[in-house]
């Protein structure tokens, strides 16, 4: 594989760019892998990159129906945070940190971790008391986290709305300065480009038709392409979980539905973290083009439509005007949607089935972005040695059976109510 | 922008409506054997797919009904709402 550095580039500068290889390829489906990742978003990429690189399972395959990346993966907010009081989500999501801090030279190729912080704004006194109870939890976990008052908080978003006669006056916030965002797209494109390079089969237009199942085991999958046999697949499809899972006669603690985000024109440079309003569901970042990144809450009813609606859009920016008012004055260059696996506690599900040799990948509900490197390599640790790491032991799917829910937000069984 | 007929009260836009999720999922009756399987179902296990879904609205800002929407869960279009009441046929 061709290194990619500043010499390569001046290299191929000198040749107008014309000899650069391939990324990937573009393969024809073989008849047998070791296993098959269904899905080329995030998740799946890095997940048969960890196979690759750290249990050497090398005949991996990628079944996408579209295109890698053009899910979730290129659809979201591009936020990276471990910022969680739990320690199943702590240690999990900052075992993922310290994969991303060291992302862009790990996989030879940009991208743009930018740890920018991560302040969640408290607007109640009570708020504070909670936020300095997740900060200290964060903090014996080894993450770090500031708690911050009016006036520290003034001080680094001046352009908030500090007034006194607000609905929502700010009191004080929490920050995570080691939480960033990254380019969404160059992670996707990483990932492929090393399991491409190690020898995995990354194979796009190909949609999952059935599977072939017998005595609770895995022989294969029946796919547009033909089939392939395999003795282990893992499902990584994020808003499609419930579809596939209808084709394993499967059905799951997950509802599938649809959020928005959009950007604003690009602006000069005004807000350097990620802030997210305390008082309801919306957070804001600035891109490096400088466009305003906006999201919030999810549509509300399940939906596969992959674009959204306008009372949603507006009450989430109506949101984000009560707390920095200069938004009034952008104009929208762009919204987009993309569909949710939300799991019934709000916490992802990495784990065995009870079909000897599929493994499930899905619930991620808002944050499935940040947790790409961590949830790969756990799952990748699943997969290879047949049974769950310590980090994602938490992520259980029995749980829901058993009632070890991991809440961490307390929406109860209709995570779509926030 | 969704626009849903109430049975009670016409049509009237989403803005008027919350979501009440799945209308075909069924509490275990009780006073009967009920595994733990049967409340798993129940209160988590949802089959969301893509296509017609029979689902509960409340007209919130309205009458304040319960109602059941079938909706396309793909195009969003809506075929059909009920009365609370009323079986889904």
């Amino acid at each position: 594989m061709q290194k990619y550095s500043v010499f390569s580039l001046i290299k191929n500068a000198l040749s107008n760019h014309e000899n650069w290889d391939l990324a990937w390829k573009d393969p024809t489906p073989k008849k047998e892998y070791d296993v098959v990742i269904i899905g080329g978003g995030g998740h799946g990429l890095a997940t048969a990159y960890y196979l690759a690189k750290e249990h050497n399972i090398t005949n991996v395959a990628i079944i996408e129906k579209g295109w890698i990346g053009g899910g979730n993966v290129g659809r979201n907010t591009t936020i990276i945070r471990s910022n969680y009081m739990y320690d199943e989500n702590a240690l999990f999501s900052e075992f993922g940190m310290n994969l991303w801090r060291k992302m862009s030279q790990d996989l030879n190729y940009n991208v743009m971790f930018s740890p920018r912080g991560i302040i969640n704004l408290a607007h109640s006194d009570a708020q504070m008391n909670v936020y300095a109870r997740r900060g200290n939890s964060m903090r014996l976990n080894g993450i770090d986290a500031v708690l911050l008052n009016r006036e520290q908080v003034k001080e680094i978003i001046p352009m908030a709305d500090f007034s006194e006669n607000v609905r929502f006056p700010i009191f004080g916030g929490l920050m995570q300065p080691s939480a960033g965002t990254a380019r969404h797209d160059a992670v996707a494109w990483g990932y492929a480009r090393q399991a491409d390079s190690m020898g995995v089969d990354i194979i796009q237009n190909c949609e999952v038709i059935g599977f072939d199942i017998s005595a609770g085991k895995v022989n294969g999958i029946r796919t547009s392409r033909g089939e392939i046999k395999t003795k282990k697949i893992g499902l990584c499809v994020a808003g499609s979980t419930n579809i596939l899972a209808e084709k394993l006669n499967m059905t799951l603690p997950i509802e599938t539905h649809l959020l928005q985000a959009c950007v604003s024109e690009p602006v000069k440079p005004v807000l350097d973290n990620v802030v997210t309003f305390g008082a309801g569901h919306f957070y804001i970042s600035q891109s490096d083009k400088g466009e305003m990144v906006m999201g919030g809450d999810l549509d509300g009813y399940n939906s596969y439509a992959q674009r959204g609606n306008l009372p949603t859009l507006q009450h989430v920016l109506t949101e984000g005007i009560a707390m920095m008012p200069f938004l009034s004055k952008l104009k929208m260059l762009r919204t987009w949607g993309g569909i949710m696996d939300m799991s019934m506690d709000g916490s992802p599900i990495i784990d065995k089935t009870h079909i000897e040799g599929l493994y499930l990948n899905c619930g991620w509900c808002y944050g499935g972005f940040k947790a790409t490197p961590a949830s790969g390599w756990t799952f990748a640790h699943t997969i290879a040695q047949d049974r769950v790491h310590e980090l994602n032991a938490g992520y259980s799917l029995n749980r829901f059976n058993t009632g070890h829910l991991l809440d961490e937000k307390g929406l109860g069984t209709k995570t779509w109510i926030s | 922008m969704l626009h849903i007929k109430c049975p009670h009260c016409g049509m009237r836009s989403q803005n008027e409506f919350s979501y009440g999720g799945d209308a075909s999922v069924k509490r275990p009756e009780l006073g009967k054997d009920i595994s733990d399987q049967d409340w798993n179902n129940f209160v988590y296990n949802r089959k969301s797919l893509r296509g017609k879904h029979w689902e509960l609205w409340q007209h919130l800002a309205g009458c304040r009904q319960w109602i059941k929407v079938e909706r396309d869960t793909g195009s969003h279009e809506i075929f059909k709402t009920l009365k609370a009441e009323e079986e889904i046929s």
